[in-house]
């Protein structure tokens, strides 16, 4: 890599475009599953998670690149856990203050940002490697990658379960059984089995238009 | 013991880790295809979070919640540690599976190779941090049911991962549509697995 590379060359830009589709981190390399069908009952949740992933991804990789000529090999994973963890808090404590219902909805699964694999993952292989810029676009991408697929699922499983968006209800009252009309709510897409069966049918969308990613 | 008995079951079916919570989702999917090795894992999980949970018991009770250093004198009476309780956590997480590794290698050596990478890679499976984390929400009374509690989750994230790796040997021969084959079908059957145990969650205990 030349020194004179531009900040928005076209490799750069890949760093970020690639997650939202070919190289998504949920669908195509199978991290961060965890948090990802936890939280995705309803919207608002979903994208704060989003957020959150995405601040402490981008964050983590930074450090981590800065230091990573100084860190030894053989304590890098425990190096990498503190990194990461002491994220953690800033924005659990962030969340506490500024959106406690949502971080009261998040209960544990703000705390398990730290084993969510997205970050030991992209921190082992990314910015272990590369220089402060590519791994914070690297961390922004992956973030927003993660982010879309959360937001897909909040979106399906909000509105067919409960008939809302952002809990602003969609479906006119006039439509329900109760109220004489012909509609119900799904109840069964609130439920956490649900959320498995909306990735897999989110990954069978993905790879048909996307024949490559196909397993054998 | 009564109560034993329920939080046991409790964790072990209505509360399963994997299929109620998500959690270890990572390592349930990566390594669940044969059954052998996802075996060899649920063992390692069971074993880990029975030692962690009751180690993270006592950390939470006498050092980070609030009051809990009160037996070093009353000055500490109000002393709030628990935002450290992320970073006290993993730290206990990721000595104790160092220790259980260097204790297997010693003790059992034949356990040992077949554990192989798998043992290090417990330090950062969700469901033994989420076992902790859902410990200091549940505020259990005392050690016996932490330790109850951690044991019947591992038990319960064994039962997923060996039923999972079971039927993915056997689904290899079936004709699934191209794109949902591997990852896909792991998903849908995961889900459809966690509608059967569902029907565990009117039971009352």
């Amino acid at each position: 890599m030349s020194d004179k590379e531009a900040l928005f060359s076209k490799k750069n830009i890949g760093l970020l475009t690639n997650p939202l589709n070919s190289d998504n981190p949920i669908t195509v390399q199978v991290l961060g599953i965890c948090s990802a069908l936890a939280v995705t009952a309803q919207l608002k949740p979903a994208i704060v998670m989003a957020i959150s992933v995405t601040a402490v991804l981008a964050f983590a990789n930074v450090i981590i690149s800065l230091l990573r000529n100084t860190i030894p090999n053989r304590i890098r994973i425990i190096v990498q856990l503190v990194v990461i963890a002491a994220l953690v808090i800033l924005v659990d404590q962030v969340l506490k203050a500024f959106v406690y219902d949502v971080s009261k909805q998040l209960s544990v699964f703000v705390g398990l940002i730290i084993t969510n694999c997205i970050l030991m993952g992209r921190l082992e292989a990314f910015a272990l490697g590369n220089k402060p810029w590519p791994s914070l676009l690297d961390g922004i991408g992956n973030g927003a990658g993660y982010g879309m697929i959360l937001v897909i699922i909040g979106f399906f499983r909000e509105l067919l379960g409960s008939g809302s968006l952002f809990g602003y209800k969609l479906i006119p009252e006039s439509w329900y059984i109760a109220n004489g009309g012909f509609y119900s709510n799904n109840g069964m897409m609130i439920l956490p089995p649900m959320a498995l069966i909306t990735v897999g049918v989110i990954i069978w969308v993905q790879r048909s238009k996307n024949r490559k990613l196909i397993e054998d | 013991m009564e109560n034993l008995i329920n939080i046991f079951v409790k964790s072990i079916f209505i509360e399963n880790m994997v299929f109620a919570y998500f959690l270890g989702m990572c390592s349930y999917l990566a390594v669940s295809k044969s059954v052998k090795t996802a075996t060899g894992l649920g063992a390692a999980v069971i074993f880990v979070l029975a030692i962690t949970l009751p180690v993270d018991y006592l950390l939470e009770n006498y050092v980070l919640k609030e009051g809990a250093l009160s037996w070093l004198g009353a000055q500490f009476a109000d002393v709030d540690l628990s935002f450290l309780s992320f970073i006290m956590f993993i730290a206990v997480i990721a000595s104790m599976v160092q220790l259980v590794e260097m204790i297997v290698e010693k003790f059992a050596p034949v356990l040992y190779t077949q554990l192989g990478i798998f043992l290090p890679l417990i330090a950062v499976n969700c469901a033994i941090l989420g076992g902790s984390l859902f410990m200091q929400q549940k505020a259990f009374n005392n050690i016996a049911e932490a330790t109850t509690y951690g044991l019947g989750s591992g038990i319960g994230w064994f039962l997923a991962i060996v039923g999972i790796a079971a039927i993915r040997e056997k689904i290899k021969y079936s004709q699934i549509p191209a794109p949902l084959r591997g990852l896909g079908i792991t998903f849908i059957v995961t889900g459809l697995m966690g509608l059967a145990f569902m029907g565990f969650m009117g039971i009352k205990l």
